[in-house]
C-alpha cells in the first residue's frame, strides 16, 4: 500500500534555507545541506528545494546548493523557483533534481508544461500553484466556507491572475503536469492549519496527487490535510525551528492511522 | 573497499539517456564509494563491469532513444549474457515487448511481457513509498520501502525470473531479478538507506563491487 508522504521545504537564498511569513520577512533557517540529512534520517520522504533568490547570481548559488543536497541525500528532490524554460529543468535534473516545479512560468506560458512532459515525463513536472481566497460575496453567507473560490498568485504572492485555481489545476494536468503542489497563500507561514476546502476542491477535480502547503503547525493539521484530499504534505517552519521531527510528526500521523513510511531509530 | 583511481574507467556506467535523473543514480553508488559515470556508446556498454539503464520519460521516447543511440543490440547482448546490468523504472519496463503508454512502440524484448496502466481509482502516477515485497529466490533485500513514480506497470513476473511485488489498487512487479540483471519499477537510488541497501547487494552480488555503507545507513522498519 502506497503510504502518505512527509515532504520538508527548503526555501533558499544565497546558500542558506531562508523561512517567512506570507513569503515576506525571510529569516535564516540554517544549512541547507545539514538539514536535508537531518531530515531524511528522520524518516522524510521527500525534500523539495525553492531557490527564493531574485538573481541570476542567486540561481547560480541554487544549482550549488542542489548539487551539494544531492550528493547527501537519498530521497527525491523537487526543485523549484526560476523555472522558465525547459534548458532550467534540464539543467536541474543534470544537478541532481529529480522533479523540478513550475510556477509563475506556466502561468505566463502555460504550453511549458506540456514542453517539460514531453520531454522529461509528467514523472518528472510538477505545477507549483499558490491559490489565495477570494472574498466571500457579503450576500451569501452560505459562501463563507470557499468564499468565491480561489484565485491563482504568481511573483511570490505579488500578482493576482485572476484565474481561477481548481479550473488552472485542470489545465495543468491536462497539459502535462504530474503532480500538484498547492499552497494556500492565506495560510503560508500563518500556522493556523492548511487549507482545508483548497484541498478537498483540488482533489475532486483532478486526478494527479495533490501535495499540501502552507499553515502546518502540528501533526493534527496534517492528518486533517491527509484526510481531506492531499495524498502528501509539505512543512517548513515546524521542521526547521525543532519542534517536530519527521519522525515525531509520523509516529502521531501512525496513531491517527495514516499509512507512513518509518524509518526504523530514526528519532 | 578502496575507491578505483582516476585513471581506470569507472566500473559502473549509467547510460545517459538524455531524459533521466542520471545525476541521482550517480550520487547514490559515489554514498556507497562506487565510481559510476555515463556512458552513450555501444562499445561502453558492451565492455563495463556493471551497466545502468535509468528510465524517466516515455516507453516511446525511453525505446527510441536507445535506437538513436544504437544501443539496443548492445544491452540486449549484455543482458542475454548475463552481464551486471541494472534497469530503473521505465528501463524495468523497456525490458518488456510493449507498453499501452506507447502503443506501436517496441521494447527491448528481452522478457515476454507488456506494462499496462494502474486501474481506474488508482491515483497517478503512483507517487511515494510502497512496501516491497520479496518473493520466493528473489534474494537482494529484505522487505522494506522503496520510492515509486509511475503510472504503468507490469503485473506478470516473466518465467525464469525470481520477483518482488507492491501493491497499488492491486499487486504489481515492483522488482524482477534473473541471474546478474535486475530491474526496479521503484528508483533504488531514492529509497533512502534501503535502497542504497539493494544497491550494494546487486553491485557486489552481480558485479563483484564491494560497495561502502554509508555512515547515515539505517535499517529499514517494516
Amino acid at each position: 500500500m502506497l503510504t502518505r508522504r512527509v515532504i520538508p521545504c527548503l526555501d533558499v537564498r544565497d546558500g542558506r534555507v531562508v523561512k517567512g511569513v506570507r513569503f515576506g520577512n525571510l529569516r535564516d533557517s540554517g544549512d541547507p545541506v545539514e538539514l536535508a540529512a537531518a531530515y531524511e534520517a528522520q524518516g522524510a520522504d521527500e525534500l523539495v528545494v525553492l531557490d527564493v533568490s531574485a538573481t541570476p547570481e542567486g540561481r547560480g548559488t541554487a544549482v550549488e546548493t542542489l548539487r551539494a543536497v544531492r550528493g547527501a541525500i537519498s530521497i527525491p528532490i523537487t526543485i523549484g523557483g526560476g523555472i522558465r524554460r525547459r534548458e532550467d529543468a534540464e539543467r536541474m535534473l543534470a544537478n541532481g533534481a529529480d522533479k523540478v516545479g513550475v510556477n509563475t512560468a506556466a502561468v505566463d506560458r502555460p504550453e511549458i508544461l506540456a514542453e517539460l512532459a514531453e520531454r522529461v515525463g509528467v514523472q518528472c513536472v510538477v505545477l507549483a500553484v499558490d491559490a489565495a481566497r477570494r472574498p466571500a460575496s457579503p450576500s451569501s453567507s452560505a459562501e463563507a466556507q470557499s468564499g468565491g473560490g480561489w484565485e491563482v498568485v504568481t511573483r511570490s504572492g505579488t500578482t493576482r491572475t485572476g484565474l481561477d485555481a481548481i479550473e488552472w489545476m485542470r489545465r495543468g494536468q491536462e497539459l502535462g503536469a504530474g503532480e500538484i503542489l498547492l499552497t494556500s497563500w492565506d495560510r503560508d507561514g500563518t500556522r493556523d492549519g492548511y487549507d482545508l476546502a483548497l484541498l478537498e476542491a483540488a482533489s475532486n477535480a483532478i486526478e494527479r496527487p495533490v501535495i499540501a502547503s502552507g499553515g502546518a503547525n502540528s501533526p493534527e493539521h496534517m492528518a486533517e490535510a491527509l484526510t481531506h484530499g492531499a495524498d502528501a504534505v509539505l512543512a517548513a517552519s515546524i521542521f526547521h525551528e525543532g519542534e517536530w521531527t519527521v519522525a515525531g510528526i509520523k509516529e502521531e500521523l501512525a496513531r491517527a492511522g495514516v499509512p507512513v513510511r518509518r524509518l526504523e531509530g530514526a528519532l | 573497499m578502496t575507491p578505483p583511481s582516476s585513471t581506470q574507467p569507472a566500473p559502473i556506467r549509467i547510460i545517459d539517456t538524455g531524459i533521466a535523473n542520471t545525476a541521482s543514480v550517480s550520487a547514490a553508488f559515489g554514498r556507497l564509494g562506487l565510481a559510476a559515470s555515463l556512458c552513450e556508446s555501444p562499445d561502453e556498454v558492451r565492455e563495463a563491469a556493471a551497466v545502468v539503464l535509468p528510465g524517466v520519460g516515455s516507453f516511446g521516447a525511453g525505446i527510441g532513444r536507445l535506437r538513436e543511440l544504437g544501443l539496443v543490440d548492445a544491452i540486449k547482448e549484455r543482458i542475454e549474457a548475463d552481464r551486471a546490468t541494472l534497469c530503473v523504472c521505465l528501463g524495468l519496463q523497456l525490458l518488456g515487448e510493449t507498453s499501452e503508454e506507447s502503443p506501436g512502440a517496441v521494447g527491448l524484448g528481452v522478457a515476454p511481457v507488456a506494462a499496462t496502466h494502474f486501474p481506474p481509482g488508482a491515483r497517478t502516477p503512483q507517487f511515494g513509498w510502497n512496501l516491497v515485497t520479496p518473493g520466493a529466490g528473489f534474494s537482494l533485500a529484505e522487505p522494506g520501502y522503496a520510492y515509486f513514480a509511475n503510472t504503468y506497470r507490469l503485473t506478470e513476473l516473466p518465467v525464469g525470473w525470481a520477483g518482488a511485488t507492491s501493491d497499488h489498487a492491486g499487486p504489481f512487479v515492483a522488482s524482477m531479478r534473473k541471474g546478474n540483471v535486475l530491474a526496479c519499477q521503484f528508483h533504488p537510488e531514492l529509497s533512502g538507506p534501503w535502497g542504497l541497501g539493494l544497491l550494494a547487494s546487486w553491485a557486489r552480488e552481480c558485479a563483484g563491487l564491494e560497495a561502502r555503507v554509508p555512515a547515515t545507513g539505517r535499517a529499514e522498519a517494516c
